[in-house]
Formats: C-alpha cells, structure tokens, sequence
C-alpha cells in the first residue's frame, strides 16, 4: 500500500489552516531550504527527477536553472492553479485542502530562483480554492513565513493571488503571463521562453500545483527518496483523477507508473456494474483515448507517450459500453473550439470547420466523405498553432477516429448510433 | 457611482502589481460584485481609477466568459455538461432544472431569481454530474438533490 504524500493531510480536521500544517511537519523545509544554497536546491531537483505535473513533464530543475543568476535582475515565480482540462480535478484538492503545502512549495522555489514576487493564478471558478489560498497567505505572513526576511533570513517574498475569469487557454503558461499582465490571454511565440523572457518581461518559472507541492517533500526526504518512486525516468508521487462510469470516481495518489487497469480496476472500483469497458482518456480531454488492449501501459510520461497518447494531468476518464463515441467525441470537440483563443487561423478556423463536420455526423446528416475531411483537417492544423491548445483538439479526436472509425462510418451511413440503436 | 468602499478595493489591488493594467482583471470583479454585472459606466470608472484607456478594460472584459456583459438573475445555476458529467447525465440535470425553472439555457426567471447556464468543465470530474451556483459548487448531483438545492435556494 502506497502511502499518501501529496495527499497525506487532506482527512485532517481543518487541514487547510496552518495550525494543522504545523502539526504535521509543515514549513521545517522551507527552514531547511534557507539553510543552503540556491544551487544546491536547484541540484536536489533536478536529482530527483521531478518532472513537471501540468503535463509537459519537462524537468523542474532544469526549468529552475535557466533562470540568470543576476541578482539585480528582477525574477517570477507564477504557479499555475488554471487547473481547466477536462477531467482534472487534482490542484484543486491540493489548494482546497494543504494551501500550505502549495505555498511551503512556492518559498522554496522561489528562494532557489531568486525570486521575491510570486503570483498564484487560479481559475475564477474556484472561489472557495482562492479564498482558502489567501487566507493561508494571511497565515503565512503573520508566522514569518511569508514577507519581509523570513525566518531572520535576507530571503523576503510576496505572494498574490490573480483570479482568472473562465478561459481554458490561461492554462497555458504564456497566456496565463499575458493574463496576469491584464491582457485578453492570446498565447506569445517562443522562444524567448519566460525564463528569460517572462511575466512583466522578466524571468519567470511557472510551475503547476502538483509540482510546486512535490518540492518541500524533496527537501525534506531527499532527492534519492524521491527517484526511488515509480520509473528511473519519471520518478515521484503522483495524483491521478479517475471519473466517468467507474464505481468509486475520485482523486488517488499513487506512485508514477501505476498501470492503468490498476487505477480502474483495483482503485476506481472498475466499470459500473452491467456495463463493459469501452475506451479511456487517461491525461485529460486532449490526451488521445486508449482501449483495452493498451490497458497495461504503466501511467507515466515516457510510456504513455510511447503508446501515441499522453500522461498530461493524469486525468483517467473511463468511457463504457452504452456510450456512443462520436457523441463523446463532440462534446470533447466543442469545448476545444469554444476555448480556442481564435489568435492563429489554424486553431480558429480550423476547430470551427470540424465542430461544423461533427455536428452533421452526429445529427445524422454526415456526407460521404466526412471522415476523411475530418482527418486532413487535422493535418492542417496539428503543429501549426502557436500553442498546443489546436493540437490538443486534434489528438483527441483522432484518439476517437482511429480506435473507433466504425462507429463514425456507422453514423454518416446509417445516420444514427451505434450505440442505442 | 462606485461606493467609496469598491474604489478603494480598487486602489488596493495596485499594490500587488508593478502595472496598473495588470489591475483590471480583479478590478472588473469589484465592478462585477458591485453592479451584479459588467456595466459600460463600471468599465470606464475602472478606466478612470487606473489611469489606463477604456479599451484596455473592455478588451478584457469581452475576452473572459466569467464578467457578465448582461445581468444574471440573483442565483446563476450553471452545469457542467462537458465529458465527465455528460457521462453520468448532466445533460439530463440541464434538463431537469430547465422544466424545474421554466425557462431554457442562457434565460433567466421573469421574477430575476434564476439564471440557466450551461459551462465547461469546472474541475469536479471526480463527483460528477455536477453543478455550480454563484461561486458554490454542487456535487454528485440527482434529480432529487437539485429539486432540494433549488428549492433551498430563496
């Protein structure tokens, strides 16, 4: 049995309020962190192998080191708390319940990348989760774990709360800056990347949750500790948000690498009873759904990856026999062409022309034809978008297509479901 | 007229950012408590407290699904009908809560009690279908339970 680390304070009575932190060996990393160098936490990052959490899986540390070290030079920390891929549900249990711990995470990052500004950028739909954050802020401050030369030391940091207001595409993190800076959240090209060219135009790291929380466990237990959960390349504590129809639907922190039919099956309870497994999103609404005979890919960057699909947010959506997947594929569909930004004509126009096609097939007035059309325009628009919310759009729906192109045919020939019918 | 306690939350919130324009996003949220809505005379007193060009608020505005352009009624219901929930039937909850209410989605109760929205995924996949109202969230919903939540709702 895997015990809990991200996790392990969420069944506590008023886990969210510093008392209960402190209780349980809160804040003594950030303690530790002030004791040694910048470099040398930087190092024990990127020695534990730690790999980003909001589905990039791009390694922390390494992200911390292309930070310049000029001190003179004004530096950000940004955690992104956008949390919007449909499916996840992970950050939100972290802020709503251990902010400290998200917070102790952000000290610590910030002191290694030498910044004194941190801005926390959640999504406007989670009032509670913003609330519970700021008053945690207040906390901090008032302990001296926040503000001017915290613990006695010459590190000082501000930490501000940004409430975003219903758009997916803050969740990328050069839309989240533009965001921040009051701007309608259009994604910039890169290179520069923020590291060196960031928020206000200035370094910055932006790093999800989940990773930032994973960061006072380092410290604490160590790299090596760290590297010894789950596989060499894509080591660490993992939270995996399992929904649609399983019987136990829910949040499960287990190590990286847990095989899926382990989540569904022996975590989520398996399929609801009468139904038969049918398909699974396993990263969230952009990662390409796998099917049975893929359900003992270990979930982890490198072998999902391998696999044509994603770990992304590690969101598992479990699709059963009695739904229809062109239906599914829609609704996907939809939320990406409402979300697009409509900054680069392949994402704008191209989401829109397919949600057109979808629409007709589902309705049951598909054309010869519209299959094909569906995948040349996804080759018209994958790899073309200055952000990977066009691509996103376009695994999805060929995760659909290629696993099920017989439920489509199925549809424009007989201009009804599969499925019901 | 902003109250004199919003102008102030106003000049509060530029102490948290190096710009007045990275101001307008909390500050469109005063305007939104204030009014209930996005009103045309709130986004240029915004303009006029920052010192910043009225388009650099409507921009913003218009941009961000969660500023409303037009007032909502006193409690605006709005459910998730995006993957997760769709599979446990929260297209069927729009359902209920519409005959429940009487008006379709993107309407409002003639009495202004009650907006309908439908809204993509708000991260509570876990205890689908859900539903938020205001800024609370509802969860593992059933027909019985959004009767109970309506009906609560005064």
């Amino acid at each position: 049995m895997f015990e809990p680390v991200l996790l392990k304070n969420i069944n506590i009575p008023d886990s969210f309020k510093i008392a209960a932190y402190l209780n349980n060996g809160g804040y003594q990393a950030l303690k530790k962190a002030i004791t040694l160098t910048p470099d040398t936490i930087i190092q024990m990052v990127k020695d534990s192998g730690l790999r980003g959490r909001g589905g990039a899986g791009f390694s922390t540390g390494l992200k911390w080191s292309f930070i310049p070290k000029d001190p003179t030079i004004q530096k950000y920390l940004c955690c992104n708390a956008d949390e919007g891929e449909p499916g996840t549900f992970k950050d939100r249990a972290i802020i709503e319940y251990d902010p400290h711990q998200l917070i102790e995470g952000m000290a610590i990052a910030s002191y290694a990348i030498g910044a004194d500004t941190a801005y926390i950028y959640i999504r406007g739909e989670f009032a509670l989760g913003a609330d519970r954050l700021e008053d945690a802020i207040r906390e901090a401050y008032a302990k001296g774990y926040l503000g001017k030369n915290i613990l006695k030391s010459n590190f000082s940091l501000d930490i501000y709360v940004h409430r975003g207001a219903g758009a997916y595409i803050c969740g990328e993190e050069t839309a989240l800056l533009e965001s921040i800076e009051g701007r309608r959240a259009l994604p910039r090209i890169k290179p520069p990347f923020p590291a060196l060219v960031g928020l206000f135009g200035k370094p910055t790291v932006i790093n999800n949750v989940e990773t930032l929380a994973c960061v006072p466990h380092i410290i604490n237990r160590g790299a090596i500790w760290f590297a010894s959960i789950g596989p060499a390349k894509s080591p660490g504590p993992k939270l995996f948000g399992v929904s649609g129809g399983v019987n136990k639907p829910g949040l499960y922190e287990l190590p990286m690498g847990t095989p899926l039919r382990e989540i569904i099956y022996t975590h989520a309870g398996g399929v609801k009873a009468g139904r038969t497994f049918k398909a699974v999103i396993p990263g969230g609404v952009s990662a390409p759904m796998l099917v049975e005979k893929d359900l003992d890919t270990p979930m982890d960057f490198d072998s999902l990856a391998a696999k044509g699909s994603m770990l992304g947010s590690g969101a598992v959506v479990v699709i059963d026999d009695n739904t229809c997947i062109v239906k599914a594929a829609l609704i996907t569909h939809e939320f990406f062409h409402h979300e697009s930004c409509g900054k680069c004509t392949p994402c704008r126009e191209g989401l829109d022309w397919i949600a057109k096609v979808m629409r007709r097939i589902e309705h049951g007035e598909g054309k010869e034809g519209d299959i094909d059309l569906l995948l040349k325009l996804c080759v018209d628009i994958f790899g073309r978008t200055f952000c990977p919310l066009g691509d996103g759009a376009v695994m999805a729906l060929r995760g659909a297509v290629n696993n099920f192109r017989e439920e489509f045919e199925y549809h424009v020939e007989n201009k009804k479901c599969m499925v019901n019918s | 007229m902003l109250s004199e306690v919003a102008v102030n939350e106003i000049k509060d919130i530029t102490t948290r950012y190096p710009t007045k324009r990275s101001c307008v996003m909390p500050a469109l949220y005063v305007i939104q408590k204030e009014y209930g809505y996005i009103t045309e005379e709130g986004m240029r007193e915004v303009a006029r407290i920052l010192g910043v060009r009225p388009v650099i608020v409507f921009e913003v505005s218009t941009f961000y699904t969660m500023y409303n352009k037009k007032p909502v009624g006193k409690y605006h219901v709005q459910v998730c009908t995006n993957i997760a929930c769709s599979l446990l039937n929260g297209e069927h909850i729009v359902k209920v809560i519409s005959r429940k209410l009487g008006i379709k989605v993107k309407e409002t109760t003639t009495d202004k009690k009650f907006t309908l929205s439908t809204v993509e995924c708000l991260g509570s996949c876990g205890t689908a279908p859900m539903m938020q109202v205001n800024d609370r969230y509802y969860e593992n919903l059933s027909d019985d339970k959004v009767e109970e939540i309506l009906n609560g709702l005064k």
